[in-house]
């Protein structure tokens, strides 16, 4: 056993201590502060990410020379795990500026309190590197995530979602939880490079079936928490029945760290060159992960055609986009899979701000206004033209048009497909693309085409939304050009390190 | 026990019912920890310690659970799924 160093192990986990050190501030903040300043704790929590993701990028960035496991192997220090914080960082410190004058929320602690929390989970569940760390990342991320659904105690919609979202996924997180039980019975271990060593060598005698069973398992867990169809039902009746910007957390963040652990756990517990009995294990899962992908984006895009409702819409377009990433997940088996999980971290990070940016304008259009049907967005290119702007930016980078940041996200993840020879997933994605560019379409020309019904009336922006919006747009327009380079090499060397621990 | 679990979430129409069921599952998640534990690898305590965490995570599930539970009932009158019903499409 190595001696324990206390300086060397902190990095692994700064982002849990600066999100603890925010809570702690925030909670202190709402006993001490009157009811009219409450607003500030917004800022408070922003500041507080912004700043941990800030010093994560500038000081505590991994070097070959430090990145390993920390904490008795609980966490894993590298450039995936860095990664995927700074995008859960990032996703919360937006949502709680958009969050800052919505009704009920805006001026609540314990409202930042959670989101901070459920953050928190999200950092550790995309360093986790054991199966202990992974279950209880994954529940610090998503219990918080059912008591935000059903914040609104005195809304029937928000309760009914809350009581949804829970049994769905409480139900999810017992399946994968019998899934991980049932690995470490075969192997006697809960770190999952340990887990990998054992099954690779000659003292695992247990049949082939029985892992494939725990596969399935945990697979059908993760399913759930990427709303991938068919897993999906919750999906839809959460993101219309949640307060708006709950709704925008879930459908980044929480997503966003699934992934980075469905990635971790693919390739780190069943490695590319682990076979039991002859037969190549990682090839079930990435076949498992194609199946997916075609009925999430089947299912996504084509029920999202008929969608009314502005949420529901984007909800069935983020089961879609589930579909597009599992493409990458699938691409992991052969040669794209350096270029596949660079394609995921940038598809996610890129999925974060678009979908971040879509929903801050819903917000601001449904506290203006109360609705949040497509048909009410009409005409609000001539009520308010920089949120129609922000509007269209975000729907055509969600549908993979440039100068969107979507449309790199997606051919990244197409270019690895194909590398894998997988050339048929990656056309059926692009088909898929087109079907989507309808349902998004169709949102844009309400909004520059149809005229509305007080048009002449603006919608109020607050100086938060403002900046929050426009720097989040420029983020999305930089993302799909000058800023992809540095951004894509930088995931590319956090897929390559990773390749090379295993 | 896990079997039951699954049948009682699929089948079950009262949503108390349905937590009652995954708490189940989870029980049988445990057994099958501590079980696994005892006969594979009793010289490491993974087993044991991964155990008592999915205790503490099941209790504080069921807390949270519940509370959304009551909500919910307080402003419907009803715990049984098909009656909650606002959200469809």
């Amino acid at each position: 056993m190595q001696p324990f160093d206390l300086l060397a192990s902190l990095p692994a986990i700064a982002a849990a201590v600066g999100l603890t050190i925010t809570s702690i501030v925030v909670l202190a903040l709402d006993m001490f502060l009157k009811e009219s300043q409450r607003r500030n704790i917004a800022f408070v929590t922003a500041a507080g990410m912004f700043l941990t993701a800030g010093m994560m990028l500038a000081f505590w960035m991994p070097t070959a020379a430090t990145e390993g496991l920390y904490w008795g192997g609980m966490v894993r220090f590298d450039m995936l795990a860095t990664m995927f914080c700074v995008i859960a960082l990032l996703g919360g410190g937006i949502t709680a500026l958009i969050t800052i004058d919505v009704d009920k929320l805006g001026r609540s602690g314990e409202y930042y309190l959670i989101i901070t929390v459920s953050t928190l989970g999200a950092c550790l569940v995309s360093s986790a590197s054991d199966l202990i760390m992974v279950f209880l990342g994954l529940e610090t991320m998503t219990i918080p995530l059912y008591v935000l659904a059903a914040f609104r105690r005195d809304d029937k919609k928000s309760a009914e979602s809350g009581m949804k979202y829970f049994l769905f996924g409480s139900f999810a997180s017992a399946i994968l939880l019998y899934g991980l039980s049932l690995i470490y019975g075969f192997t006697g271990s809960t770190n999952l490079y340990t887990i990998a060593e054992y099954m690779g060598s000659d003292a695992f005698t247990v049949n082939l079936v029985p892992v494939l069973v725990a596969i399935t398992l945990i697979v059908v867990g993760f399913g759930f928490k990427i709303s991938a169809a068919p897993f999906h039902f919750w999906t839809p009746d959460v993101y219309e029945g949640a307060p708006t910007p709950v709704t925008a957390f879930l459908s980044v963040v929480s997503k966003a760290a699934s992934f980075a652990l469905l990635v971790r756990f693919a390739l780190t517990a069943f490695p590319p060159a682990l076979a039991i009995n002859g037969a190549e294990v990682q090839l079930f899962w990435t076949n498992l992960a194609a199946v997916l992908a075609v009925v999430s984006m089947i299912v996504g895009n084509l029920i999202a055609l008929a969608q009314k409702n502005i949420k529901r819409m984007l909800a069935y377009s983020s089961i879609a986009q589930a579909g597009y990433t599992l493409i990458g997940v699938a691409a992991l088996a052969a040669d794209g899979r350096e270029q596949a999980v660079a394609g995921i971290s940038y598809y996610m990070l890129m999925y974060m701000f678009t979908n971040l940016l879509a929903f801050g304008v819903v917000i601001l259009y449904s506290n203006a206004t109360g609705k949040d049907d497509i048909r009410d967005f009409a005409g609000l290119s001539r009520r308010s033209p920089w949120m129609a702007i922000a509007m269209t930016i975000a729907l055509l980078s969600l549908a993979g048009v440039p100068p969107g940041a979507g449309f790199l996200g997606k051919f990244f993840l197409f270019q690895a497909a194909v590398l894998s020879n997988l050339t048929w997933l990656a056309l059926f994605g692009i088909l898929m693309s087109l079907v989507a560019l309808y349902y998004y379409l169709i949102v844009i020309k309400y909004m520059y085409v149809d005229k509305g019904e007080d048009e002449e009336q603006a919608i109020p922006v607050s100086g938060t939304y403002r900046w929050t919006l426009a720097v989040v747009t420029i983020v999305v327009i930089l993302l799909g050009s000058f800023a992809v380079q540095p951004i894509f090499n930088w995931a590319m060397e956090g897929a390559q390190t990773l390749f090379a621990s295993l | 026990m896990f079997c039951i679990g699954t049948y009682g979430v699929l089948a079950r129409r009262n949503a108390v019912a349905i937590l009652m069921s995954v708490e189940l599952m989870l029980s049988a998640v445990n057994i099958n920890l501590l079980a696994f534990w005892r006969y594979t690898a009793p010289e490491n305590m993974a087993g044991q310690a991964f155990a008592a965490f999915v205790f503490v995570v099941a209790a504080a599930e069921a807390a949270v659970g519940l509370a959304i539970i009551i909500s919910v009932y307080r402003s419907r009158r009803s715990v049984i799924v098909e009656d909650v019903n606002l959200l469809k499409g």
